[in-house]
This record gives structure tokens, C-alpha cells and sequence, in this order.
């Protein structure tokens, strides 16, 4: 009760405007120079950090793709060996996956959940920190691996034997097996503060039926996470102790099995897949609504599709071991799984679709990327159904088929409604629009790159040409369409090449963006752009779905909160209903010193398991540094 | 989204050029060698012993290589392949010996320099080490001996192989399998084999 | 040019390596299967996107048009999820249908292990009744429209038996045994590969299969039970010794000589075989040589090593395995 009354000069009660703002952001911001950078607990600040890694590693992933597609333009070619394609392939997979398609998701949800439910800062801010330098540390470990040629060579799926400690020499499967357990660290972190914010720190009122699609689809995505991710973690320690310590779980022949890696790789793999595409569909949902100016028809209908797609997610993982040699009843039911999902990815296109029939809409550079991905990732789940079926997927498993499946799929369904995302909240990013004309012919090039370059692999794959091969003899007939494929690909790289520099170029002058350029209706729009350090002098009360579509009917606000603690309101999880005030943690260097004692006892326990107990000792230090109390007052509820 | 007024995206910028950088010369780094060229692998028969054919020198190519075959896991890996394909293990068993000695005790009958085992492989032994020359070539003679080195190693080597997908007889290699081991003593070697050392 | 004529050859089979090819009732099963579900596929895609185009058409210009009511849209889109779900049972039930009428009957004519190593095909006839057991390698013989089973193992690393004329793929997977139903219905040489990414040389997998008529096969199995032959030509003769003398014989088997080396692929018949080095080269005394002389320039990373010979060794010993029909 104390502190209540030591405290009681500075709420915000009735505070002038620009008052108020100096003193929250005095509260508030980040310290400038670089103690500023390495100690922030900023989501505004960690997620773009977040966003423009994963665009690097894209990158990088895209460089990787044009020298494959280099080598493969002709039969028979050396330009690489065998040796260097294995580690690009596999580097272009997992850094695609793993440091690109999911990080780069979850950091849009890091910096947009927040604003969107309307709360100042994130759940765990400095879990969020520590899982940003987790996955830099992550990323950097692979890379530098491939530098040296120490890149992990057995496939994004590192199949055993293959990647086992029999047939693969060296460190490089470690390497691999090791990056997931980095990234796989910070998705599970991010996923477990996405979840907490969603459920306790919506703005009041925000009822579970106003929440935002995108928020939806984020929550549903990090539910995904939080159950697929352990089994991939599991194999992947799992295979490190099969190679460094000697353990049996993939030798046959000490009563281990092959096929458990495949089961335990998939059950994270698949869910993997919807991982990606959930927050895409949100985006989706977000540029629809805004650009057809109207609400997505069917909202309940939408959520619905949401949850059902993330537990049938976990029904299908066989799919993917149809010629595995599994017994044909089971692949049956894992049939009708696999084609069941089609009907929730189904109902939410035709929402869409009736979103745009009953709506107007707007062709700018957002809603052409949504157009674009209707009409390829349609192709990508039509596709899907295919290789659902057993007998289907004995003739194009493994071939290029299947490359084109899931290129449109990822890309089409992820991808492309991710750089419309860029386009679309680039404004609430950083300030500044982006180019209307650099963003039409950035994606007239992709689209039309994309489908020039994925859309004859189909063909590729049923004439016979399997994936994963590093070149192929001139008597097969394939030369002629692998050159057209790489020639496309120049086209479609020459898109993103566009997309980068008009980012880049925008991002430093751009024109100044205000506060929601696109007459949209959810709540990030509903400060400045970018926000300022405490995302909203205050807190706002929500009374319906879309809390800015009605322009003569101001947003209430929440007052009473105190201006000099890092304050935010805990509301509950259904009826968000104002339950406690809770102060979220300032800035600390402890996260990013966690997080290289982590990162050191990862690497070094692939070279002698001694290191998880010696190096176990820095993390404790840094995990006391980070917990310490800091003689502040209990919060008060 | 770079902010300009933001200093931290200098270091992120920074930390990719290093990459970039590190990429750029690994790129141009000895790749993982599949095949010797001819005039190499010939020279690789060329290594000098002592009269009592025991220790010696390498090939100076050896060394301009950096001792490939003794550190390079995939050389290692390959050796352990010809280790299983060509019966050694009929007489040597997993390592502990049989008809032939053992490499694990932390005994060399002729030393441990990978120059003596490769001769030993190469040109026989008494005592019933049959000469292999004509049934490998010297590169895989050489890949053999850099790992039949391994297992006697008293430390584990980095590179060193781990177990095979196969009955556990013993530690894997790259669990120093030899410093393990040892304290057991040489094992006898069969009479025919000579002084026991 | 070795490599040209390769294609004539293999391409002057009944097409290569393609499952728009089939030439057996599994893959020709599986080719109908898959022209029913891309056609129906293709007229869900070009329906929606003409409702897409309408969608967008329509809104465009709308601005005093009536809008949709939500009853209508609801309405549609409910009678379009119920499509969807129809069409999904229906392809869910023609796929069942069509695995029932690939899968391997227990009565088959012929079985034949097939041992996948990297990265070459071993193959296993396996001897009934007393007759002795063959092995050859990359190249597996059929008698047209019989049921063939394989027996599918691996010797090291998962690997995957694909020749999708004939039938779909099915994984070798260490320490375990798969089936798979091979059947032919028409004479002829349909090329394979290794379907599931197995290491260096995953892209050089490739298998033969040779479907004949019932009195070639019976011919062909006849021959390769035979011991080699042993050389008439003098190049030959001396081509054997240098094989035996050199390292070669320590991995490979000529049964009838001292050759009886289990690492590398049999050769008591390689040269009655289409290929040399899984489907890398045709079979001719100079791509014999030139595979023999560099084995790692033209598949780099294979277990075969670079054996040093003169000129005249390398000339003999490639006469020699051209002898070895």
C-alpha cells in the first residue's frame, strides 16, 4: 500500500498530452549507442532486427538457388562437384526453413501482436532478446560452417544412416543437427511469449471474437510450435548422441530404428509446413479486409479453419513416408488426413474470395501480392491433394514434382503474402511508404519469375527427374526445361533484387508515412507510425472487431496507469476484462550474455559431451545475473 | 527499416560482411578432396624408413597436404570403410586383436607413426601381415593407416569416426577408445606374432 | 560421344524413365490415377480463378450495385465447402482403390532381391530348387507380363528403387525389407533411379531393367549362371592377369577365377550388361577404359579407386571385361 501512495504523483490521469508522452518515453525507451542496442527489450526494436536477418538469410537462401539452378542448367555440368551441391542444397533448405520461413513469421507477430492487441510491449521481453541472439547465433553457426566447407551435406531432413555416425564424416551433420536446437530454442520462446500476450494482455474488451485474424492465426501458429517443435529437438539431440557419444536410437542393428528418425523428423516437418502458412493466411486476412474495405466474410468461420488446420496439422506427418515401407492400412488413414486439411485451406480461400466479391477493392502493391497468392497457392493445395494420395505419391515422391509442390505452397503461400505483409505494414515498420511502381514491377517480375521457374518442375518431375541430384546425363531428356528453369529463375530473382532495393531505398527516404495510410481497421493503426517506445500514450478500450472502422466513434481509452514504471494492463483471457497492472522489464545485457553462454555450450558439446555440464556453469551465472531481484517493490494487482 | 540513427544495424551489417567475406574464401578453401591426382598419389608411395623399417618419413607432399590422412574425417571415414571391406578385422578383430595384435592396447609393435603402419599395410609383416600392395592402391593405404592410427590414439581425434551402425563391440573412435583401454595392459599377442613388446 | 550413343541406346527403349511412359500394369494403374486427379484438379483451379476474376471484376466498378447480401455468401460458400468435401472423398476413395491394385500378391513368379549399396544396384537371383544363386548388378532381368516381387534391402543408407514406366517407388531401408510389384507388359529396356537423396553419387543411381520374352529370360538366366568365360583373344588373356595382379580382384568377383572380392559389384557378366557404373556409361571396351582409368573425374566420390596402369594394362583389362559376356 506504500508504494501505491509513493506512486501517487505520477499516473496518468487526466496528463496533458505531450506530458504524458515525455514521461513515457523517458520510461520507456531504449538508451541510445550501443549498450542501447545489445541490452533492449524493445519488441518494436527486436522484431524489425528479427525481420531484416530473416531477409538476409533469404537472401543468402536465394544466392544458394541460383547456383544450384546454375548447375543445373545443363547436363553433366562442373561447375560445382558433388560434394559443394549436397551443402547447398541442404544449406538452401534449412536456412530456408529454419532461419528464414519461421523466424521471419514469428517476427512479424513480435512486432505486430503487441500493436494489434493493443499493449505496450510483449510478454518476457527479455526471453524475447535472448531469442533474437539465440537465432542470429544459430544462423551464424551455419554459415560460417559453410564458409570454412564444413556446411551439413545430408539433406534439410538428414535422413539416418545417411547423416548417422557411419556415413557421415566429419562435423557437418553436427552442425546442422546443432542450428536446430538454436533456432529451435527461440521459436519456442517466441511462440510462449506470443501465446501469453495474446491470452493476458489484449487491451480490455477485446473479447476473444474481436480479436484480430492475424493475432488468431499467430496463436494458433505458436500452439503449433509449442507441440511440433520438441520432436524435431528430440531427433536432433537424439543424432548428436548417436554421433558424439556413441548412444543406438537409429542403428538397427542394437535393436534402434531408421525409420524413427523419419516419424520423429516429420512429426515436427509437417506441422512445420502450417508453422509457415497460418501467419500468412493471417496477413492475408489483414490486407483482404483493409483493401476490399470491408470485414473478412466469415469471421467465425475463419477462426474455425484456423484451429482446425493446426490439429490436423499433427495427423498427417506419413505423407511424407508413403514409400517408406509402412503397412498400407495405416498409409490409408494418413490419406484421408492428409486430404481432409484440404477442406479448412478450401473454406478460407472461398471466404476470401467472397470477402472480395461483396467488397471494393483497392489494387495496390499488398492486395496484388494477395491475388497472386490465391492464384498460386491454389495450385500448390490442388497439388497437395495429389501427392496425399499413396499410389499417387509412389511416382512423384522425391522428384521434382514435389519440389514444385511445395515451392508453391511455401512460396506461394507464404512468400508472397509475407512481401505483401512488407508492403502493407512497411509504413508501421519504419515510418515510410514504400514505392507503388518499384512495388507493381517487383511483383509482376516474381509472379510471373515464379511460375515461369516452378511450374515446369511439375512436368520435370513426372518425366522422371528426382530431386536432391546434382546433375543429370544428356540422354535424359530433361536439358531443355531445366534451362528454361534457370533462365526464369534470373526473372525471378530480378524481382526480389527489386523488392530489396525498393525496401532499402524507402526504408532511408522514403515518403513519410501517417499514421494509417491505408484506412485500415485494426489497432496498430491507431498510433503513429512507427510507434513510439510505449506504443500508445493510452491503453485503448475496444468495443468491437474492427475498433477503427468507424471514424466517428473515437477509441475509449484506459486511465489511471503509472507513467514512471514500464506499466501494462493483465486482462483475462476470454472476456478481456482489466484484472491487474504488471510492469514489464527494462532493458538488461543478461539476455544477450545467456545467450552467447548458451550458444558456447551448444557448439562445444558437439565435440565432447562434457560440454553440457562445464558449460552449464556460464549459463547459470547469466541466468542469476538475469533474475536477480532488483529490490523493486512487488507489483501490485 | 534501417534506421540510420540506430547504430546497431552497423554491427548486424558488419557481422554479414564477415560472412560474406568468410564465404567468399571458403569458397576458394581445399575442398573436401575426392580424387589424387596421379603424379600425388604417386609420390605418396614415396616415403622413406629407418633400416629397421621401423618409423620414417613422410613424402614432403604429405605435409603440404597437412597430413590429410590423419586428420581429415573423410579420409578417416574411408579408411574405416576398407578397415570392414578389406577383413582386417578377420585378424585384428574390432581392434582388440585376435591372430593379429591389437591396436587398442597402446602398443605399437613398429611404432605409431602413420608412416610405419602405412609400410606395414603396404609391404606385410612377419609374422602373418600379409602385404597389400597389390590389392589397394596407396591412396587407400594410406586412408587405412591414418585410421588404424586412430584407434590406437590415446586422445580422440576430432575427425575421428564415430561408431558403425553395427553391434557395439567397443567405444567408438572418437570416444579414445585406446586411453580407455589401456590400463588393461597389452593384450598377448598369438605366439606366431613375436616378442611380445 | 560414348556418352551420345548411351542415348540412342537407352532412349530407344519405350521411352525413358517416366511415369507418363508405363509400360507395366502397376504404373499404368498409377498413370490413370494421375490424369483423373490433374484433370479434375485443373478444372477446381480454373474455377476458382474464375470466380477470382469475377470477384475482383465486380467490385471494381460496383459502387452503386446492390451488394451480396451475407445470407448468399453464406449460402455459396457453404455449397462450395461441401463440394470440396466431395471431391476430396471421391479422390480419397480412387486412391484406396488404386493402392489395392498395386499391392504385391503373395503368389508372385518371380522373386529378386535387390540390395541397394552406395551408390550401385545389387541384384540377387536367388537359386530355386538347387540351382545355384547369380548376382548381377544395375541391370535386372523380367520375363514380360509376369508378377515380379522384389525384395528390397540396403546395405547401407536409405536409398529408393524408382523405374516409373514399370511401377512407383518404394525405399531400401536398412534393416528392414521391403516388396515391391514389378510387372512388364511389353518387351523392353526401362531405365531407373535412385529416388531418395543417398550421398555423393545420388545422382549416378541408375538401374536397367530388361523385360524379355519368357525364352530370352530363360536364355539370359542359363548365361549368367554360367562361370565367366574364359578369354580367347590374347588382349584378353593378359587383361585377366592384370586383373587378378592388381586391385582389382580384392573388391570385385569373375566367378571361375581367384576374383572373389564382395565389395564392388559383381563382373562375371559385365559385358553382356547395357551400362557400366549404374547407367553412367554404355558398355564399350573405351568407355570401359575411360571408367577404369578415372573413375573419380567421371563419378566423383565412388568407392572405386584410381588403380595406376600402363596403357597396355588399362587397353587389356578393358578388352577383358568387354569379353566377359
Amino acid at each position: 500500500m506504500r508504494a501505491v501512495a509513493d506512486r501517487e504523483g505520477v499516473r496518468d490521469t487526466g496528463m496533458e498530452a505531450v506530458e504524458l508522452d515525455r514521461r513515457l518515453a523517458a520510461t520507456w525507451s531504449t538508451p541510445p549507442g550501443l549498450w542501447g542496442a545489445l541490452s533492449t527489450v524493445d519488441h518494436k526494436i527486436i522484431g524489425r532486427r528479427y525481420i531484416v536477418t530473416a531477409f538476409v538469410f533469404l537472401a543468402l537462401g536465394g544466392v544458394l538457388a541460383l547456383l544450384m539452378r546454375l548447375q543445373l542448367a545443363q547436363p553433366e555440368a562442373r561447375f560445382v562437384g558433388p560434394d559443394r551441391y549436397n551443402q547447398i542444397f541442404t544449406m538452401h533448405g534449412s536456412n530456408m526453413m529454419f532461419l528464414f520461413a519461421v523466424p521471419v513469421m514469428q517476427a512479424m507477430a513480435i512486432y505486430l501482436v503487441p500493436l494489434m492487441v493493443g499493449t505496450r510491449n510483449i510478454a518476457f521481453p527479455r526471453l524475447n532478446a535472448f531469442s533474437y541472439w539465440m537465432y542470429l547465433a544459430g544462423g551464424l553457426l551455419l554459415w560460417i560452417a559453410f564458409a570454412v566447407d564444413t556446411g551439413p551435406d545430408v539433406g534439410w531432413f538428414a535422413y539416418v544412416p545417411l547423416s548417422g555416425p557411419q556415413y557421415a564424416a566429419g562435423k557437418r551433420a553436427d552442425i546442422w543437427a546443432q542450428m536446430i536446437t538454436f533456432t529451435e530454442v527461440s521459436a519456442l520462446a517466441i511462440a510462449v511469449e506470443i501465446v501469453v500476450t495474446v491470452f493476458k494482455q489484449r487491451a480490455p474488451g477485446m473479447s476473444l471474437d474481436r480479436i484480430p485474424l492475424f493475432v488468431w492465426s499467430m496463436l494458433v501458429t505458436s500452439f503449433l510450435v509449442i507441440l511440433a517443435m520438441p520432436a524435431i529437438m528430440i531427433a536432433s539431440t537424439s543424432l548428436i548422441l548417436d554421433r558424439l557419444v556413441g548412444t543406438h536410437f537409429f542403428n538397427p542393428a542394437e535393436g534402434g530404428d531408421v525409420l524413427l528418425w523419419q516419424h520423429l523428423f516429420w512429426f515436427f516437418g509437417h506441422p512445420e509446413v502450417y508453422i509457415i502458412f497460418l501467419p500468412a493466411v493471417g496477413m492475408v486476412s489483414s490486407i483482404v479486409a483493409t483493401f476490399t474495405q470491408r470485414p473478412v466474410f466469415g469471421y467465425l468461420a475463419m477462426v474455425m479453419a484456423l484451429i482446425a488446420t493446426g490439429v490436423l496439422a499433427f495427423g498427417l506427418w506419413v505423407h511424407h513416408m508413403f514409400v517408406a515401407g509402412l503397412p498400407r492400412l495405416g498409409e490409408s488413414f494418413f490419406t484421408a488426413s492428409s486430404m481432409a486439411i484440404a477442406v479448412p485451406a478450401g473454406l478460407q480461400i472461398f471466404c476470401w474470395l467472397a470477402t472480395i466479391w461483396a467488397g471494393r477493392p483497392i489494387f495496390k502493391t499488398p492486395f496484388l501480392f494477395v491475388i497472386g497468392f490465391i492464384v498460386v497457392f491454389v495450385i500448390g493445395g490442388l497439388t497437395g491433394v495429389m501427392v496425399a494420395s499413396v499410389p499417387f505419391d509412389t511416382q512423384v515422391h522425391d522428384t521434382y514434382f514435389v519440389v514444385a509442390h511445395f515451392h508453391y505452397v511455401l512460396v506461394g503461400g507464404a512468400v508472397f503474402p509475407l512481401l505483401g505483409a512488407v508492403y502493407y505494414w512497411f509504413p508501421k515498420l519504419t515510418g515510410r511508404m514504400m514505392s507503388e511502381t518499384l512495388g507493381r514491377w517487383s511483383f509482376g517480375l516474381i509472379f510471373s519469375g515464379f511460375n515461369l521457374t516452378f511450374f515446369p518442375m511439375h512436368i520435370l518431375g513426372l518425366q522422371g527427374m528426382p530431386r536432391r541430384i546434382y546433375t543429370y546425363q544428356p540422354e535424359m531428356p530433361w536439358s531443355g526445361l531445366n534451362m528454361f528453369i534457370s533462365l526464369s529463375g534470373i526473372v525471378l530473382a530480378a524481382g526480389f533484387l527489386l523488392f530489396f532495393i525498393d525496401a532499402i531505398r524507402s526504408a532511408r527516404s522514403g515518403p513519410v508515412a501517417p499514421a494509417n495510410p491505408w484506412g485500415a481497421s485494426t489497432l496498430e493503426w491507431a498510433t503513429s507510425s512507427p510507434p513510439p517506445s510505449y506504443n500508445f500514450a493510452r491503453l485503448p478500450v475496444i468495443e468491437r472487431l474492427e475498433p477503427l472502422s468507424d471514424r466517428s466513434d473515437p477509441l475509449g481509452i484506459v486511465e489511471g496507469l503509472y507513467t514512471d514504471r514500464r506499466e501494462l494492463l493483465i486482462t483475462g483471457v476470454v472476456e478481456a476484462r482489466a484484472q491487474a497492472r504488471e510492469s514489464s522489464v527494462g532493458s538488461s545485457i543478461w539476455p544477450l550474455l545467456a545467450a552467447l553462454a548458451t550458444s558456447a555450450m551448444l557448439i562445444w558439446s558437439i565435440f565432447t559431451p562434457w560440454a553440457v555440464v562445464w558449460g552449464s556453469i556460464p549459463i547459470a551465472v547469466a541466468l542469476i545475473g538475469w533474475f536477480w531481484p532488483k529490490g523493486d517493490p512487488e507489483d501490485e494487482t | 527499416m534501417i534506421d540510420s540513427r540506430n547504430p546497431n544495424w552497423a554491427f548486424v551489417a558488419a557481422a554479414f560482411l564477415l560472412i560474406g567475406v568468410g564465404a567468399w574464401l571458403g569458397w576458394f578453401r581445399q575442398a573436401r578432396e575426392l580424387r589424387v591426382d596421379p603424379p600425388v598419389a604417386a609420390d605418396l608411395d614415396q616415403f622413406r624408413l629407418m633400416p629397421n623399417a621401423i618409423s620414417g618419413t613422410p613424402p614432403e607432399s604429405y605435409f603440404a597436404q597437412g597430413k590429410l590422412y590423419e586428420t581429415d574425417a573423410y579420409n578417416l571415414s574411408q579408411g574405416k570403410r576398407l578397415y570392414a571391406w578389406f577383413g582386417c578385422s578377420t585378424c585384428h578383430g574390432d581392434g582388440r586383436g585376435g591372430v593379429g595384435p591389437s591396436f587398442l592396447d597402446g602398443w605399437w609393435l613398429y611404432g605409431p607413426e602413420v608412416v610405419s603402419i602405412v609400410a606395414s599395410i603396404r609391404d606385410g609383416r612377419p609374422h602373418g601381415m600379409p602385404a597389400f600392395h597389390d590389392r589397394m592402391t596407396i591412396e587407400q593405404i594410406w586412408q587405412l593407416a591414418g585410421y588404424v592410427q586412430t584407434i590406437g590414439s590415446y586422445t580422440p581425434k576430432t575427425a575421428a569416426p564415430s561408431r558403425n551402425d553395427d553391434k557395439q563391440t567397443r567405444p567408438a573412435e572418437n570416444r579414445g577408445p585406446a586411453k580407455i583401454l589401456f590400463d588393461e595392459g597389452p593384450v598377448g599377442v598369438h605366439p606366431d606374432q613375436g616378442p611380445s613388446p | 560421344m560414348g556418352l551420345l550413343s548411351t542415348g540412342a541406346l537407352v532412349s530407344g527403349c519405350n521411352g525413358s524413365q517416366s511415369a507418363l511412359n508405363p509400360y507395366g500394369a502397376p504404373a499404368i494403374h498409377l498413370e490413370n490415377l494421375i490424369i483423373g486427379i490433374v484433370a479434375l484438379s485443373a478444372m477446381i483451379w480454373l474455377l476458382v480463378m474464375v470466380m477470382l476474376v469475377l470477384a475482383l471484376r465486380r467490385g471494381r466498378g460496383a459502387e452503386t450495385e446492390g451488394r451480396t447480401s451475407e445470407g448468399r455468401l453464406t449460402m455459396t460458400v457453404s455449397a462450395a465447402v461441401a463440394v470440396t468435401v466431395a471431391i476430396i472423398a471421391g479422390m480419397t476413395i480412387a486412391s484406396f482403390f488404386t493402392t489395392r491394385s498395386i499391392g504385391v500378391p503373395q503368389s508372385a513368379a518371380v522373386t529378386i532381391t535387390v540390395r541397394a549399396q552406395q551408390w550401385w544396384w545389387q541384384v540377387i537371383y536367388a537359386g530355386s530348387d538347387g540351382t545355384p544363386t547369380f548376382q548381377t548388378a544395375n541391370e535386372i532381368h523380367i520375363p514380360v507380363g509376369q508378377d515380379i516381387r522384389l525384395q528390397l534391402e540396403s546395405a547401407d543408407v536409405v536409398h529408393s528403387f524408382w523405374v516409373p514406366s514399370l511401377a512407383g517407388k518404394q525405399d531400401l531401408v536398412p534393416g528392414r525389407s521391403n516388396d515391391l510389384l514389378l510387372r512388364a507388359e511389353k518387351p523392353g529396356i526401362y531405365r531407373g533411379q535412385c529416388a531418395e537423396f543417398c550421398g555423393l553419387q545420388h545422382s549416378h543411381m541408375a538401374v536397367m531393367v530388361v523385360a524379355e520374352a519368357p525364352s530370352d529370360y530363360a536364355r539370359w538366366i542359363t548365361s549368367q549362371r554360367a562361370d565367366a568365360m574364359m578369354p580367347a583373344d590374347p588382349d584378353a588373356a593378359s587383361g585377366q592377369a592384370a586383373f587378378l595382379a592388381k586391385p582389382c580382384a580384392a573388391c570385385h568377383t569373375v566367378r571361375g577365377t581367384q576374383a572373389t572380392g564382395t565389395t564392388g559389384p559383381d563382373l562375371t557378366h559385365i559385358g553382356s550388361r547395357q551400362t557400366i557404373a549404374a547407367g553412367l556409361l554404355e558398355t564399350t571396351r573405351g568407355s570401359l577404359a575411360a571408367w577404369i582409368a578415372d573413375p573419380q573425374t567421371l563419378k566423383p566420390g565412388n568407392n572405386m579407386p584410381m588403380v595406376p596402369l600402363t596403357s597396355i594394362e588399362l587397353q587389356n583389362i578393358s578388352a577383358y571385361m568387354e569379353s566377359l559376356k
